[in-house]
């Protein structure tokens, strides 16, 4: 369980993030929706220990991501940002390996490397797992990194937008996986996410912010309504049911 | 072409990282036989002791340049940035003017090149940057590329100021200055050069101790914290570490802005691997191997009219301009 507590964010005179409070529960995948500018990512940002928040707490299953030693929450907790640049030439099986460090500071045992192979074949990257990065196509790349998260074994696992650069078919594939890492493997995962109809058929819980300000959360099925989308958005939705699913067509 | 990339295969698969590092280092030892065998003359035991001065003192600097180089971009995540650009070898220069300039009259007893003068000059710099980087991380709250930024001015400052007063100086004077201020191999004494490999064994063990915190930390802030690291203070040290290195370095031979970028550069190319227990010793040896041949060009070709770091410099600048041209 993750308890957000009165977090408040502010660059210069700007206000980010406003007194957010909530609880997202522990197990299976929670999105965060929103227009441009909500404060999604920061507000993943400030889970994950990557920024301060000005004021408030988060505890991530009892412990305060501030005060917690940073070593203790990476064991915990993982994070995966949207833009990911490294200087060094690394292969695919040496990022994904990177994951172990919270475990071994860097000394990989048989035990490490098969957990290594089970990420990426987890995530279908067995036979590109000599390549380097930089021969990588955006999508290969994208699932490269999500391998190496996976590969951290955290309970709780924060990706900001990884459906970035990923194809239909490879967009499809990494949430059915992502579903497959919370049911199987017990993992709470929590998406910044763009595509609605996507936090719509694939998440349990579904928050929604505004302008730095939580505006409403649930299940899909309190969120998915045409009303509630279209003062989140700020845009003309209609709600449709296909094959159980709400999908939302906001095209035309 | 074919052939090349098939050469280029073939000698990826040859060439681990330890090979490598071994055939460096084997090219490094060959140097140094030349070094100590050339042209030895009559006064064998006087040749030998002054030659293995400078040796010594030249594997020091190759061990700061290379390792200091590299942690350094390491952590500031770029690849042309050195340590010289926090400041510290403009303010050794000022430091050498400023002393010229208000103790001409007295230098020749004190200001000879002994262990009080090394051990001022060195503490100096330490703990110039020592209350620097405290104080301005605090300050900008942490954040690199300020913390640079403001080195870099603040080594523009000490620059001018020494311009200024070397304009002062009189002629003579400022020969001495010269003199003070081009690196050179040949004025450390034994005295001098077993204080500084104290000092930078010491760092080296340290260093290499966090050698796999280093490959974490060259993936930049986001996922070094991800991975548990205290980055703050990893960077922090960093930078303490390496501001160090380069003020024994500095106050041993003098200013060497070259070496380090050319051998880290060298180093990422040549290494095979980017994991910093390769990187390291590659970067030192590779700078060996910079100096021992750079030193035997300038005694042997050049006949000593110039100095190293002139060589190092016309050389390491023609590197980095080829650098600057293949990024773009």
């Amino acid at each position: 369980m993750i308890v957000i507590d009165k977090i408040k964010k502010c660059y210069d005179d700007t206000v980010i993030l406003d007194n957010i409070t909530t609880t997202i529960p522990r197990g299976g995948i929670t999105s965060i929706i929103g227009p441009n500018g909500a404060g999604k990512s920061t507000l993943l940002s400030i889970i994950g220990r990557l920024l301060k928040a000005d004021t408030g707490t988060i505890n991530v299953s009892g412990l305060d991501v501030v005060t917690t030693k940073s070593d203790i929450l990476a064991k915990q907790l993982s994070i995966l940002r949207q833009e990911n640049q490294f200087n060094s030439r690394l292969t695919v099986e040496e990022l994904v390996g990177f994951g172990r460090y919270p475990y071994t500071r860097g000394r990989l045992t048989a035990q490490d490397d098969e957990k290594i192979s089970q990420s990426l074949s987890f995530l279908n990257l067995l036979e590109l797992r000599h390549r380097y990065l930089d021969e990588l196509s955006g999508g290969q790349r994208q699932r490269a990194y999500v391998a190496m998260v996976l590969c951290q074994d955290t309970d709780y696992v924060l990706l900001d937008e990884p459906l970035n650069n990923l194809d239909m078919k490879h967009a499809v594939a990494m949430m059915k996986q992502l579903r497959l890492a919370a049911d199987d493997l017990g993992k709470t995962i929590i998406l910044v996410i763009h595509d609605i109809n996507f936090a719509s058929t694939y998440s349990d819980y579904i928050l929604a912010m505004k302008k730095g300000a939580l505006c409403y959360q649930g299940g899909p099925k309190e969120i998915m309504r045409a009303d509630v989308l279209q003062d989140i958005f700020d845009t003309p939705v209609r709600i449709r049911e296909i094959d159980g699913q709400l999908i939302a067509m906001y095209f035309r | 072409m074919q052939s090349i990339k098939h050469f280029i295969t073939l000698t990826e698969r040859y060439l681990t990282p330890n090979r490598r590092i071994m055939l460096y280092g084997a090219v490094a030892l060959a140097l140094m036989a030349i070094f100590m065998s050339v042209k030895l003359g009559n006064n064998l035991q006087y040749i030998l002791l002054r030659r293995s001065y400078i040796l010594l003192t030249m594997v020091i600097v190759a061990f700061v340049a290379g390792i200091s180089t590299v942690i350094f971009q390491t952590v500031s995540n770029n690849r042309i940035l050195t340590p010289s650009l926090m400041g510290i070898e403009n303010l050794f220069v000022l430091i050498q003017t400023v002393a010229i300039f208000f103790y001409s009259g007295t230098t020749n007893s004190f200001w000879l090149f002994n262990i009080i003068k090394f051990a001022i000059e060195t503490s100096l710099l330490v703990l110039f940057s020592l209350l620097l980087y405290q104080w301005l991380f605090k300050t900008v709250n942490y954040n690199i590329n300020l913390v640079l930024m403001i080195g870099i001015l603040l080594g523009e400052l000490f620059r001018s100021s020494s311009n200024l007063l070397q304009r002062l100086l009189d002629p003579n004077e400022f020969a001495i200055l010269q003199g003070r201020i081009f690196a050179t191999f040949t004025r450390a004494t034994p005295d001098l050069i077993a204080f500084s490999a104290i000092v930078i064994i010491l760092i080296g063990l340290l260093i290499w101790r966090k050698r796999y915190v280093y490959d974490v930390l060259a993936l930049g802030r986001a996922h070094a914290i991800n991975l548990g690291l205290n980055y703050q203070r990893h960077v922090m040290t960093t930078l303490l570490l390496v501001s160090i290195l380069v003020a024994v370095s500095t106050a041993l031979v003098g200013p060497l802005t070259f070496l380090g970028l050319m051998v880290a550069n060298l180093a990422y190319l040549l290494a095979g691997s980017h994991q910093h227990r390769y990187l390291l010793p590659t970067a030192f040896l590779l700078a060996m191997i910079a100096l021992i041949a750079g030193q035997l060009f300038l005694e042997y070709g050049l006949n000593m009219s110039a100095s190293l770091s002139v060589v190092l410099e016309f050389f390491g600048g023609i590197f980095f301009i080829y650098l600057i041209l293949k990024r773009f």
